[in-house]
């Protein structure tokens, strides 16, 4: 890892980790840094894919709907210790990176982003269609999950630091992922397919574990996210919200996480603060990132190493 | 002398066009064998097969003695059959030692590792940069390959080519678009390198077919019109009417 791609990130968690203590610690100022932090560590996943592979997923959110509804599965069914619950809800987004990875990455392209959309679409009905779950409706959790039998999830501070540990780590994984051996092939796949298999890698074996991992990561944060709001209802598997996520990772920057991190805490508090000046937030941001996709070209991160 | 490389009885069709008909020739250890025609003999077509990134219609390919018709091009490439491009293929965003790099590191141990960087593995940079040293690009390594001239370019394909350890070298028209000096250079580079593998060379330039071959084959429509040492084959007059009486 070189310290080009370390220090922004660095400099990043050292801020949230000072934040509740430098006039951010009230409850609602710390559920949206938790919220951002949780999509921080979803658009990193996805970068993975996106900047790493050459891979546009348009159907990430369903990683993080199929790591939240394992949580909902569980509690509907008493169980909420995290250790149960985060095991299963990361394997469960796993293993359905697995299955829809091994059918999407035969296609490339336009053709990727198609059949990605079409299985998120497919995890989106499904939930929708549970009414044991609430249905359209939504699955309200009524206390946060029990770490091997401690409720120190339910306190503010805990909370906070818990998900900066882990998108720190998620960063920390991806990068490293990135600059292996493993990640070295991916991006030479993405460069030049045919240079990569002139040497004697195919790359589909490649990309399918990049898939399976950045789903595992979005599951992750499924969790997270089901834990922040106490709630989990089918718009986190909205396409929409995979259209989000992407927007993260190309405003953010290609160039590594650390572009999907910056993307991440920006459009959410960018949001946030938008929709405090007015109701029409919407009729300002959505100018605000035609502005940045047409002159930012290596996006947020690009500016700042100029 | 037993084949390193053996083409039986290759053919294949684009549509009506027959591109390929009833190709069978032969590769040795130490030897340079070209393969020379008309553009649209189907020279590439013929490498594309036998390099697997397109399967011919009937016949076979054997390597090593091993039937490599059904295998794609990574699995040909893991074998020890490495090519060039005719068009440069490199990765413009890494290094050239990083170029190199990914294709030791094909032949050196799981690349299924996800924690330790790459670029900081001393075993395949040393090797990288031995390949590199041998094609005369050790200083331009640490370049990105975009920043390369075209020439360097050819040299890093090559280089890339000899850090794979392959038995046998496809050699799509390694000269293309060079100028006269550095096509001289890349010359005494090759002659340098065949007798360590077997060689399939295509190339336009003449003077440096006759200088490295060792036997040639004329590809016309597809087929091979005749196959011989190369004295043989400027002697000949079907091959003097199909291609080289163009010259003349």
């Amino acid at each position: 890892m070189r310290w080009r791609d370390a220090w922004l990130p660095l400099l990043v968690f050292a801020l949230l980790a000072l934040a509740p203590f430098i006039g951010f610690g009230q409850g609602h100022v710390l559920t949206l840094l938790a919220r951002a932090m949780i999509f921080g560590m979803a658009a990193i996943s996805l970068s993975l894919l996106v900047g790493g592979a050459g891979l546009v997923s348009l159907g990430h959110a369903a990683m993080i709907g199929v790591g939240a509804y394992a949580v909902v599965v569980l509690d509907h069914a008493r169980v909420a210790d995290a250790l149960v619950v985060v095991p299963v809800a990361v394997l469960a987004a796993a293993l359905f990176a697995l299955l829809t990875g091994a059918v999407a990455l035969r296609t490339s392209g336009v053709h990727f982003i198609m059949i990605t959309l079409a299985f998120g679409q497919m995890a989106f009905f499904t939930t929708s269609s549970l009414a044991l779950y609430g249905g359209d409706d939504g699955y309200t959790l009524y206390n946060r999950m029990e770490v091997a039998g401690s409720r120190f999830l339910e306190g503010r501070l805990a909370f906070h630091f818990t998900c900066l540990a882990l998108l720190a780590l998620t960063w920390l994984l991806v990068q490293s992922l990135l600059d292996s051996r493993f990640g070295r092939v991916l991006r030479a796949a993405q460069q030049n397919e045919l240079r990569a298999q002139a040497v004697g890698f195919a790359p589909y074996r490649y990309r399918l574990v990049a898939y399976v991992i950045a789903g595992a990561i979005g599951g992750l944060a499924g969790v997270l996210l089901s834990q922040a709001a106490e709630f989990v209802a089918p718009a986190y598997l909205s396409w929409q919200r995979s259209g989000d996520l992407l927007f993260m990772v190309i405003l953010g920057g290609l160039a590594g996480p650390h572009g999907a991190l910056v993307g991440a805490l920006a459009i959410v508090l960018i949001e946030e603060w938008l929709a405090h000046l007015t109701e029409h937030w919407r009729m300002i941001f959505g100018p605000l990132l035609i502005l940045c996709v047409f002159f930012l070209r290596g996006g947020l991160v690009g500016v700042l190493r100029r | 002398m037993s084949a390193l490389l053996e083409l039986r009885g290759l053919s294949k069709r684009f549509g009506g066009l027959a591109v390929t008909q009833d190709v069978s020739l032969t590769l040795a250890q130490g030897e340079v064998h070209a393969l020379i025609g008309p553009n649209g003999a189907g020279k590439t077509t013929l490498i594309h097969q036998v390099s697997g990134t397109l399967a011919p219609d009937s016949g076979q390919v054997l390597f090593l003695g091993e039937d490599v018709t059904r295998l794609g091009l990574a699995a040909r490439a893991r074998r020890g059959l490495a090519r060039s491009f005719q068009i440069t293929c490199l990765l413009p965003g890494f290094s050239a030692l990083e170029n190199v790099a990914l294709a030791v590191q094909a032949r050196s141990g799981s690349s299924f590792r996800f924690i330790r960087p790459a670029r900081g593995e001393a075993a395949l940079n040393a090797q990288a940069m031995a390949a590199l040293e041998e094609m005369g690009l050790a200083a331009r390594a640490h370049l990105p390959a975009s920043a390369l001239s075209h020439g360097e370019k050819r040299q890093l394909e090559l280089a890339i080519a000899l850090a794979m350890e392959p038995r046998v070298l496809l050699l799509d028209e390694p000269l293309a678009g060079t100028g006269p000096e550095e096509a001289e250079r890349l010359i005494r580079l090759l002659s340098a390198l065949k007798q360590r593998y077997g060689i399939l060379l295509i190339e336009h330039d003449m003077p440096a077919v006759f200088a490295l071959a060792d036997r040639i084959s004329v590809l016309a429509q597809g087929a091979v019109i005749a196959s011989g040492p190369p004295d043989a084959i400027r002697a000949d007059a079907k091959v003097r009417a199909a291609y080289l009486g163009d010259d003349e």
